[in-house]
């Protein structure tokens, strides 16, 4: 499981460089966030974009990494494709999360 | 409408085989895979049954939703039915007729709770974010994005089977 965070300004942005996030990478997923979202800056951004497949394990630890996030953070999503944007419909949790079309437009908002 | 379920490849090894890496069967329209029911193994079996299916005329929209339930299907085989104990193995048999592709998957660890499928519950998200739920959404992911599911127990196996129309 990658994970690469990168902060731009006052956003911390990670990204996936897996393609799946499925049962058997789901804790290692929800531990790497854990780490790299102790520190930096508040607001989070979690870049799916080179995500194609995730399922309701992946989902649970992308929803735990919400959950354990310090108090007065918050995490949203960026770039997520047509399946996993699927998954997170179907179950609602795209109502639960702030979801960007990408993430370069949501760090050149931030610049601005 | 009743339906009948959909026929088991009378070839099948059945359960009593040696459990290794996955063994592929392939014939014209229709695939056996065996595997052990673990976390670990269930990417490599989806990515073998995928392969199988992009060869039938199934849209690829509706192939990544069939792949989707079948992970949904194999994680519950690997966390509940052999929860605890060493894994055992699974087949994993597709077959195309017409329009319709019909999975089944079949082991040998515990049954379902009340020997019936989940209904469709979905989890409560009108709730604080520390109580948000990180689980629970595997059966309202299979419930949603399949045609037809029969469970039924027979003997020591759990047979599941799973239709999608493709038409």
């Amino acid at each position: 499981m990658n994970l690469h965070s990168t902060y731009h300004n006052d956003i911390n942005l990670i990204s996936v460089g897996d393609a799946r996030i499925d049962s058997s990478v789901a804790i290692r997923f929800k531990d790497l966030m854990r780490t790299l979202t102790e520190t930096g800056p508040d607001h989070v951004i979690l870049d799916l974009s080179s995500v194609t497949f995730i399922d309701s394990s992946g989902l649970g630890a992308v929803v735990g990494a919400l959950k354990q996030l310090p108090s007065g953070k918050r995490l949203d999503l960026a770039g997520l494709t047509r399946d996993v944007a699927n998954v997170f419909r179907l179950t609602r949790m795209d109502t639960v999360f702030t979801i960007h079309p990408d993430a370069a437009h949501c760090l050149s908002r931030a610049a601005g | 409408m009743p339906r009948t379920a959909c026929p088991v490849l009378q070839a099948d090894p059945g359960m009593g085989g040696p459990v290794g890496t996955a063994a592929t069967r392939q014939s014209k329209g229709a695939l056996t895979l065996r595997f052990p029911g673990a976390t670990d193994r269930i990417r490599s079996a989806l990515r073998q049954a995928c392969r199988h299916l992009a060869t039938l005329p199934v849209p690829p929209d509706r192939l990544a939703t069939i792949e989707l339930v079948l992970a949904e299907a194999l994680n519950n085989v690997a966390e509940h039915a052999y929860a605890g104990a060493a894994p055992g193995p699974v087949t994993l048999t597709a077959r195309h007729d017409g329009d319709r592709l019909c999975i089944v998957l079949r082991d040998i660890g515990r049954p379902l709770p009340g020997l019936v499928p989940p209904k469709r519950t979905p989890p409560d998200l009108n709730v604080p974010t520390e109580d948000l739920p990180e689980g629970g959404f595997g059966w309202c992911l299979i419930r949603d994005l399949t045609d037809h599911v029969d469970y039924a127990r027979h003997g020591a196996e759990n047979r599941l089977t799973l239709e999608f129309a493709t038409g």
